[in-house]
């Protein structure tokens, strides 16, 4: 079924200071969707936020919410509400007060208002602190009230400015799952931001990737990890080993000197290509007539697994196994078809053309 | 050791150069005799003299008027001075503070003399009106001063999130700055009160008859022979600007408090 557009960027040019920060940007939002807006900093996924949210406007380009556009609506009269990086609580305003702000100037009458404050302090975990003063809260505390304050006046769409980037590891993790079941439980569309892959990929309906104020690539967190569209994507979601090959024919690819039999198709003959593989899908055997070998050169203890480099075909090939092979030794790698991803060669690290950045089946749904 | 002791006795030097004045001046306010150098008996007569002498009454009523109305109306144009200025680019900002901080660091007597050409240019009568707009004037560079900091310690998001959850520019400023900027307009607003009642320099070029200010009225009353009245105004002066310096600093320790909890 296909799912209500409720926010709609078109053709979304911004620049400061002559710089450009936004390309072109196109993107579209669905109703109750967890969406992450993924990429270094400086890749223009926070001015893409600002949009949405009314602080800054775009130079050229449109932004529909709901069908209707909204380019000059001021932040206070639109259906969305932020959730800032540092919170940005009112540090004058205990926690009652904070949650309760948007309702005061709606004027809304005292009773409704202490019921609706009890109700969002309870969705975040925070009843009993209503008394409390906002400076007395930890990081992970403040981060609830700033949550419950963005959703008590029903927004439809929550915007998230790294919300968990000042919080330790292990309280982000604890976060990650709370903040996704919250958006499962309330039905209201997330639009997160962030420079955490893992962050993206454990949380999100769709990823957005972006680099240099463009979209890499739009997909679901498997869509991103397993069929990057170009090499920035590849290497931004994890670790690959990316190797320029030949696409024979339907099938068949070329690299590290050998024919491969490989899943992948719509290639034009004898095109040239980018290969990728995970470093974890390449499993190492005894060094054999059929695999490709090479001398282990480095390996790395990364906690979970170990981090092998092996030259072969003169290439550095990385790989993560649990088992370590001795430093020196001659080792043979394998891998399946399946493992083997093939992208499209573009000039330089240039993204992906914009009709092939969503999914093909995908947009074939769209009328 | 021997160090300690030296800089203790050091120290205390000091102090006594500091403050014995004050404390002769205070003592001899209650002083029965004319006569600076002898004792004769304690009396409260220079205080009940000084609250009938109708010259300093009015002239402390002209001080108190004026240094509340120029306090008031610096605290409100500093105060909106030091937001325009923290919303300029950085070229500008700097450009602006350093022009205010000029008057600040200008000799008084400069400040005083040009006051009166301009009055005399302008051909405005001098009286309240002159006095009162020296003192806002040289009285908006503290407001800025003080409000300044508060603005910078400002997280520039509040004043998003607030209009992200339903203000308008107006309510912005009213519900999130100045609640946020407030310890810093208190202290511009009592530092403007401080140094307004404490003024004499600019005073003296700008007064007019009706407006005499308390420094310009003992300034005059001594010019012939200090009289134990003088005595007993000043050690009352004295008093209430120490009331008002305590009362600034424990605003500023409770200011600093409450930031150490954030």
């Amino acid at each position: 079924m296909e799912k209500k557009k409720l926010v709609e960027l078109k053709n979304i040019v911004k620049e400061f200071n002559g710089e450009p920060v936004l390309r072109s940007i196109n993107l579209d939002v669905h109703d109750n969707e967890f969406m992450t807006l993924l990429g270094p900093s400086g890749c223009g996924k926070t001015t893409t936020l600002r949009i949405i949210g009314g602080f800054a406007t775009p130079d050229s380009g449109d932004v529909f919410f709901d069908g209707v556009r909204i380019n000059d609506v001021p932040p206070h009269k639109r259906q969305v509400n932020t959730v800032f990086q540092k919170y940005a609580l009112f540090p004058h305003l205990n926690v009652y007060e904070n949650v309760a702000f948007a309702l005061r100037l709606k004027k809304t009458p005292e009773r409704e208002i202490s019921m609706r404050v009890a109700e969002m302090l309870e969705l975040v975990n925070l009843s009993g602190f209503e008394k409390r003063s906002v400076n007395y809260l930890s990081g992970g505390q403040q981060q609830r009230v700033a949550i419950a304050r963005a959703l008590i006046s029903n927004p439809r769409v929550l915007l998230l400015d790294e919300p968990l980037g000042a919080l330790d590891l292990k309280l982000r993790k604890e976060m990650q799952t709370e903040l996704k079941a919250l958006q499962q439980r309330t039905g209201i569309t997330f639009v997160y931001v962030t420079h955490d892959q893992e962050e993206a990929l454990t949380m999100s309906d769709t990823v957005v990737v972006m680099n240099g104020g463009i979209i890499q690539q739009i997909g679901t967190p498997q869509d991103i990890y397993n069929e990057p569209l170009n090499t920035f994507v590849a290497t931004f979601i994890g670790e690959s080993n990316i190797l320029p090959g030949i696409m024979h024919r339907d099938f068949l690819a070329e690299f590290a000197g050998n024919n491969f039999a490989c899943v992948d198709s719509g290639f034009a003959p004898m095109e040239p290509v980018n290969v990728v593989i995970r470093p974890e899908d390449i499993s190492i055997v005894e060094a054999q007539e059929e695999t490709i070998n090479g001398v282990v050169r480095c390996v790395t203890f990364k906690g979970v697994h170990y981090e092998i480099i092996v030259e072969a075909c003169s290439v550095d090939w990385i790989i993560h196994s649990t088992k370590a092979p001795e430093v020196g030794s001659v080792v043979g790698m394998t891998f399946t078809p399946q493992d083997i991803h093939i992208m499209h060669r573009y000039p330089d690290d240039a993204p992906a053309p914009l009709e092939t950045v969503r999914k093909p089946e995908e947009s074939a749904d769209n009328p | 050791m021997k160090k300690m002791t030296f800089s203790k006795i050091y120290t205390s030097i000091i102090f006594l150069f500091l403050y014995i004045p004050i404390g002769v001046l205070i003592v001899n306010s209650f002083n029965a005799s004319k006569s600076r150098t002898v004792w004769t008996g304690f009396t409260l007569d220079w205080y009940s003299k000084l609250f009938h002498n109708e010259t300093i009454m009015t002239s402390l009523l002209n001080t108190l008027v004026v240094a509340l109305i120029a306090s008031v109306v610096a605290t409100i144009l500093g105060t909106a001075a030091a937001i325009g200025i923290y919303n300029m680019n950085s070229v500008a900002r700097k450009f602006i503070m350093n022009i205010t901080l000029i008057p600040n660091v200008n000799p008084e007597i400069v400040t005083g003399v040009s006051l009166m050409l301009l009055f005399v240019f302008l051909k405005m009568e001098f009286g309240f009106t002159t006095l009162i707009l020296s003192h806002i004037t040289f009285c908006v560079p503290y407001v800025i001063l003080n409000v300044m900091p508060k603005l910078r310690q400002m997280n520039r998001n509040l004043c998003e999130a607030a209009m992200d959850l339903g203000c308008n520019q107006l309510q912005v400023f009213r519900k999130v700055i100045v609640p946020e900027i407030m310890p810093g307009i208190l202290s511009g607003f009592l530092m403007s009160l401080t140094y307004s009642i404490d003024d004499f320099v600019i005073s003296y070029f700008t007064y007019g008859a009706s407006s005499q200010t308390l420094s310009i009225t003992i300034f005059s009353m001594t010019r012939r022979k200090v009289s134990p009245e003088v005595n007993a105004l000043s050690a009352i002066i004295f008093v209430v600007v120490l009331a008002i310096l305590l009362i600034m600093n424990i605003v500023d320790i409770k200011k600093h408090e409450k930031e150490a909890r954030r």
